[in-house]
């Protein structure tokens, strides 16, 4: 894959972001941030092959701490964004 | 290269992750609307789970057990943050989090370093180039976010140097950072001959020089411009994701990184539209210190504010046929949301026309009255926004402002000297009677008194926002 190829993917990316986002209402914003919180903890993907690799000790380390911390990341944003939309279909009852 | 899938090709990897792509985006469609906003999260932590499952299958874990205990060890203490965190404390969670994906960012793209030297592989100018950049907004992110999470948890003071020093360390900071950056990006070529293994160092080094700047950026600016600060490190910790994928070469990161970059970017936009300032002033100038002000306030305020009582309170809204209710973030901190959302649903039940006026900027992030009054059962349809609500406030009998200051300050209409001219703000003056919920007197965030206190159809009911809107239920309640 060419730096030009990700590169492709990132402005696309980039597009399709805008247009879907600018149409989230403001009740939804803080959901929405936790919720776009946890998608950033994607990371977690690079940390599990950098930590699974075992190549050097070092790098072990770093990808035991980049797991936790990314980890904590997507398990605390999803289960952050679940508990409060469930508030917000209660109230929308 | 070969996981328990690795003797599959790589198109089963590239494939799932681009179905865990799709239900990112799809994810986020859903978030367009409160109804179907849960099962949206739901699709996107299906498409994580996906990711996650296809990269441990698919690569060769020959440590398993490191990757298994950090991911019980980070789903524990995520996890039992979400659960245990009151939702008022939620502004410096959602911070807390974004650091620690920028964290994780960073740290993955240097352990990729160490990774492709110890396999004797070579640092390429596309690989050291953007493993610079996502460390330097990676250790950003992580260190801004827990210098505003501390702000907002009240255990990080103010600056405690001036701002022209500040600025100085920002730049200092900044041009290190991006300094080592350069030198580990020109290295392979300019010192051929040196081990490539001594270079390394010089990442860390700009992860170094990138926290102070992270911690610096953040530490001087208040408590109002929160909402700015947490939607753009949210978008950060998207960006660093996104850089790391370029780092590893790895689609669905950039997606995904790129989608948050892209979400956080607009919060950002949206909340300092809200404030009528530019991003620059919110990040690098701040809000003038009001010592000029005092006089000002006494002028306005001399015999001119009127004093209410919840028993008079009540007995206005005995006859008012339509109620608006402002929160700001005196009912965060009061906790008042559920005695507010009591009162809405008294006044309802007896055919009054009760609203949410809630300013973009009110509290300390984006959404922040929406979700503490959805935690308190209130409708998603009674909260308006902005330019849904001000056309109505003529034909309110009673407004209700709780624990909010600058967003109903008429000043930012009326007065073009005004620190906050320009700014859009509640017209809640047009109502026929205004009460205005707070402790005391004191200017709020920007420092400048609020002639609305001032206003003849305007009346103050002094106290903790939490006792006196319960105090007011408890009237009404014994009126009935």
């Amino acid at each position: 894959m060419t730096f030009v190829e990700n590169l492709t993917i990132f402005v696309l990316a980039a597009f399709v972001g805008y247009e879907i986002i600018t149409k989230i209402p403001t009740n939804l914003h803080t959901p929405l941030m936790s919720g776009a919180n946890a998608i950033s903890g994607i990371t977690l993907l690079g940390s599990v092959v950098v930590a699974g690799s075992g190549s050097t000790q070092l790098a072990t380390v770093l990808g035991f701490v980049a797991v936790v911390m990314a980890t904590i990341n997507v398990v605390g944003g999803y289960l952050v964004s679940h508990f409060m939309l469930d508030q917000f279909s209660k109230g929308g009852r | 290269m070969a996981g328990i899938l690795g003797g599959l090709t790589q198109s089963v990897l590239q494939l799932t992750y681009l179905v865990a792509g799709v239900f990112f985006i799809q994810g986020l469609r859903d978030m367009t609307h409160p109804r179907t906003a849960t099962r949206g999260n739901m699709i996107s932590s299906a498409g994580m789970f996906l990711a996650v499952v296809i990269t441990i299958l698919w690569f060769e874990m020959l440590s398993p057990l490191v990757v298994g205990a950090g991911m019980l060890v980070g789903g524990g203490i995520g996890a039992w943050l979400a659960v245990s965190v009151e939702t008022t404390e939620m502004p410096q969670l959602v911070g807390l989090f974004n650091g620690f994906g920028g964290g994780a960012s960073a740290v993955v793209a240097g352990a990729e370093l160490v990774d492709v030297l110890a396999s004797g592989g070579s640092l390429t100018l596309g690989l050291t180039a953007t493993a610079s950049i996502a460390g330097i907004i990676g250790a950003v992110t992580f260190w801004g976010s827990l210098v505003a999470g501390g702000k907002l948890h009240g255990v990080v003071g103010d600056s405690p140097v001036s701002d022209t020093v500040g600025h100085a360390i920002k730049v200092f900071f900044f041009i290190g950072s991006v300094a080592a950056g350069l030198f580990l990006v020109v290295q392979p070529d300019m010192f051929g001959s040196v081990p490539l293994a001594s270079f390394l160092p010089s990442y860390w080094v700009l992860v170094a020089t990138a926290s102070i700047l992270g911690v610096f950026l953040v530490l001087p600016i208040g408590g109002a411009d929160m909402p700015v600060v947490i939607a753009l490190l949210n978008s950060y910790s998207g960006l660093a994701a996104a850089t790391t994928g370029f780092v590893l070469n790895n689609t669905v990161l950039i997606i995904a990184g790129t989608l948050v970059g892209a979400s956080g970017l607009i919060l950002t936009v949206i909340m300092c539209e809200s404030m009528n300032r530019s991003l620059t002033n919110v990040l690098f100038g701040g809000l003038g210190s009001g010592d000029d002000n005092v006089e000002d306030m006494e002028d306005i305020y001399e015999g001119n504010i009127t004093e209410t009582s919840p028993e008079e309170v009540e007995m206005l809204l005995e006859t008012a046929g339509r109620v608006v209710i402002v929160p700001g973030y005196g009912m965060a901190v009061g906790q008042a949301q559920h005695a507010v959302a009591e009162l809405a649903e008294l006044l309802e039940e007896d055919g009054v026309d009760v609203e949410f006026g809630i300013h973009p900027v009110a509290g300390r992030m984006p959404g922040h009255m929406n979700a503490l009054l959805a935690e308190a059962d209130v409708s998603y349809e009674k909260m308006r926004e902005l330019e849904d609500v001000n056309p109505m406030f003529s034909q309110t009998d009673v407004v209700i402002v709780t624990g909010a200051n600058d967003v109903v300050n008429p000043s930012a209409n009326e007065d073009t000297d005004s620190p906050i001219a320009g700014m859009p703000v509640l017209d809640v003056a047009e109502a026929q009677t205004v009460i205005v919920n707070k402790r005391s007197l004191s200017p709020g965030f920007s420092d400048i008194p609020n002639p609305l206190f001032a206003r003849d159809n305007t009346s103050m009911l002094f106290g903790d926002a939490k006792e006196s809107m319960q105090s007011l239920v408890n009237e009404y309640k014994e009126s009935r």
